[in-house]
């Protein structure tokens, strides 16, 4: 898009208007995209597509924990051509299959719905601009996700050392991933995070140049949705921590097939710098996937109030504050390294302080409910869920912050319980929240609200049955990562299994309610969510036109910060 | 507003995106040398400090004059899996008045029909007492050959620094215990 704003306006709308829905070929519209919606929906695609390849691996896993011994690892391991199997490879299996469940579901199913999917299609839409900054950048950054997928898959196949596959865990961590693990598996593990770091890093650059130079006349960063706001956010904590997963993870492979020794002790080098290096990345990374929930989440809970969500300034700047702190808590994962006790001290006051402005956000999406004239539509039944829920997980968080607690608490399924509050209902549900309130504005279809609903309360209760017991039985002691436990553990995992089924059986009414939208759906209007949906995504039709926004339209000054339909955009929508 | 055609500004904000990204890579391989520096200087994870035989003689006078606690050091030996070697300290522990010079002795012994050359890592357990733990002469310092069937004694001079005796965090310090860990070196 080499075009300036004032070409835009030097031609006549209809111009555009002509040309606004006119889409290439089936090859090059799919494989040779440029354009954001379509790249948003390939993304969404995908991680759908990633999201039940990871699933289906953690149904694997709570069929083999649902009671103590080793039931079917062993049959797995010679379904992946890995010979008859054996004790170790049976456990080698398993340590495959937590990796590929960690690294399926954070790089290639939370990642792209939420940055790639739900920013893609969204962020141009809601600032008035026509597409991405880069617009061909952003095709590559899909692809290198998708082959950074590929080369994960590959490793599942390939020796890593006991078995087949690598099981380093998705932290990688030296010297289990070196010396530990012979064979190309962790090779092709190693560079698939390479390759989805780079295309997140393009991504993010793209996200950032859009925000700040595409944004529509009038429509000032203090007058940004708050779901750009999360995006941008986002967009710097990935620009600014990938590099140093892709120097550490870079150290990995030298050290392992070239002979340097960063994180070799017999070499001079130090094991527990990785961790550093590993967590300096990877707690950003854990708001890279929440942030962008939150963002979702202020759109809803105002729209389904209808009203201005409460306190917008200080829900964006808690946003930025919570990426800023993120960057200075990181060894709070690394409490039993050997911390002395006044870094400690620090780790956990640094961490505990994250709890305000994430405070801030949750009593401010309440404040915005009070009063509200609430309308309990799928997407503000899955934002309540999430609202709850996601505060669940940051109660446990505060727990597991204090440095003394979590010597006692540290690789138990108590952390396992946490940070599955905080992703698998935090982050997930925020996802199916803006699914719902998206999905008939990507596709002209109304999904079922019915389905929806009973899909989220299945969802709901499948997912409490599945981690609320892991509180239990980390606090008893449950050690993360193996696939057999004590008898005496065994009555809450039984629970936990039968959970995973619950929630499975939800996924079903899902993917039933997407065929019948496609099939039987009703066709949506523009602004279907009515009066309280005010960004600028609701001025178009439903689904928006392939070209949007030929003439950028205005953001009047008389209008609230929420209200972004001021000058009625003369885009192709408001055409028809 | 802006004057600059949009595909300008637009290369700008990218580029200098793409700056921070390089940079911050940039700082992830700054990270092992910085690493490396900043547990030296601050005794991080145990790091021991090195001294001079003059810095013993004043530590000596000023433990001297401050009338000095004495201090239970542990000794500790270990091989990587690769070294044919049988490695001990010959006293496992000691006691030793803070700011004196003290001497301990290692044995190591190849097992092997083949020469052997190891390195010797180290670090000291409490951590905060990694800047107070000053070794005038290791083994650890240099290479160690040892000839098939060759058994030699390895010495270590050192000190624990006076400074200790007002830190807060080695009041209750009883014990420090000095690890080695041998590594074969490569090739050898």
């Amino acid at each position: 898009m080499a075009t300036t704003a004032d070409t835009f306006q030097a031609h006549p709308d209809e111009h555009f208007d002509h040309d606004a829905d006119h889409k290439p070929g089936f090859f090059a519209r799919w494989f040779m995209s440029t354009n954001h919606k379509d790249i948003g929906t390939l993304y969404l695609l995908f991680a759908v597509f990633a999201g039940i390849v990871g699933g289906a691996i953690s149904g694997i896993m709570r069929m083999e924990l649902q009671e103590p011994g080793i039931q079917y690892l062993g049959w797995w391991v010679e379904f992946i051509g890995g010979g008859p199997s054996d004790f170790d490879k049976a456990g080698h299996m398993w340590n495959v299959l937590i990796t590929a469940h960690g690294l399926i579901m954070v790089f290639f199913m939370v990642m792209p719905a939420m940055i790639g999917g739900f920013g893609n299609w969204f962020v141009p839409l809601m600032i008035g601009a026509p597409d991405m900054a880069f617009p061909r950048m952003n095709n590559v950054s899909f692809w290198l996700t998708a082959a950074g997928f590929v080369s994960l898959m590959i490793s599942a196949f390939v020796p890593g050392g006991t078995g087949l596959g690598a099981g380093t865990g998705w932290t990688v961590y030296a010297p289990l991933s070196t010396s530990g693990s012979v064979g190309p598996a962790v090779d092709f593990a190693i560079f698939s995070l390479h390759l989805a770091g780079a295309g997140s890093i393009l991504g993010a650059t793209n996200f950032i140049t859009t925000i700040f130079n595409m944004r529509a006349p009038g429509m000032t960063l203090h007058k940004m949705p708050l779901f750009v706001w999360s995006v941008l956010v986002t967009a710097f904590l990935l620009l600014l921590s990938l590099p140093v997963l892709a120097a550490a993870i870079t150290m990995l492979i030298t050290d392992r097939n070239f002979g340097t020794t960063f994180f070799d002790p017999a070499g001079g080098g130090d094991p527990v710098l990785y961790q550093h290096l590993f967590w300096f990345f990877g707690h950003p990374e854990v708001y890279i996937m929440i942030l962008p929930g939150f963002g979702i989440i202020s759109q809803i809970v105002a729209t389904f109030s209808r009203k201005p969500v409460f306190g917008y300034l200080g829900m964006a700047y808690a946003m930025v504050a919570i990426g800023v702190i993120g960057f200075v808590v990181w060894a709070h994962h690394m409490y039993t390294t050997g911390l002395d006790v006044n870094t400690k001290m620090y780790f956990t006051a640094a961490t505990m302080v994250i709890a305000v402005p994430t405070g801030i956000k949750i009593f401010s999406w309440i404040a915005t409910m009070w009063g509200g004239s609430l309308e309990f539509k799928s997407p503000l039944v899955w934002a309540l869920g999430f609202i709850f829920l996601f505060t669940v997980g940051g109660v446990t968080g505060v727990v597991l912050a204090n440095g003394g607690v979590d010597d006692n608490l540290h690789d138990t399924y108590y952390v396992v319980a946490h940070f599955h509050y905080v992703l698998s209902m935090g982050a997930v549900f925020s996802i199916f929240a803006g699914l719902y309130y998206w999905f008939p504005k990507m596709t002209g279809r109304w999904h079922s609200e019915l389905l929806a609903h009973i899909h989220f309360w299945l969802f709901f209760i499948g997912v409490n049955v599945i981690f609320f017991p892991m509180h239990f039985l980390g606090m008893n002691g449950m050690a993360r990562r193996y696939p057999d436990y004590t008898p005496a553990f065994a009555y809450w995992n039984e629970i936990a299994s039968i959970g995973y089924w619950i929630m499975a059986a939800s996924m079903v009414v899902f993917f039933v309610n997407v065929t019948w939208a496609f099939l039987a759906g009703r066709r949506a209007e523009g602004n279907y969510w009515g009066a309280g949906a005010t960004t600028l995504e609701w001025s178009l039709s439903s689904p928006p036109p392939f070209h949007q926004f030929s003439t950028l339209p205005v953001i009047e000054d008389h209008h609230s910060h929420h209200n972004h339909i001021g000058g009625r955009p003369s885009g192709p929508a408001a055409a028809h | 507003m802006a004057s600059a055609p949009l595909a300008r500004r637009n290369l700008r904000v990218g580029l200098l995106a793409a700056l921070a990204a390089l940079a911050m890579l940039g700082l992830g391989f700054a990270a092992v040398p910085l690493y490396r520096l900043f547990c030296q200087v601050t005794g991080f994870g145990g790091t021991t400090q090195r001294a001079t035989l003059a810095d013993a003689d004043l530590a000596a006078q000023i433990a001297g004059s401050a009338g000095g606690r004495v201090i239970s050091i542990r000794f500790d030996a270990n091989l990587a899996n690769d070294v044919p070697w049988s490695f001990r300290p010959r006293q496992v522990t000691d006691r030793v008045a803070i700011g004196e010079r003290d001497m301990a002795v290692f044995e190591a012994h190849n097992l092997s029909d083949q020469p052997v050359t190891g390195t010797a890592t180290f670090n000291v357990e409490p951590e905060q007492a990694g800047r107070y733990f000053n070794k005038i002469q290791c083994f650890c310092f240099t290479e160690q050959t040892l000839q098939p069937g060759q058994s030699v004694a390895m010495p270590v001079l050192y000190y624990v620094d006076p400074a200790a005796l007002s830190d807060p965090l080695m009041r209750d310090v009883e014990q420090i215990t000095l690890s080695y860990t041998f590594h074969r070196q490569a090739g050898s």
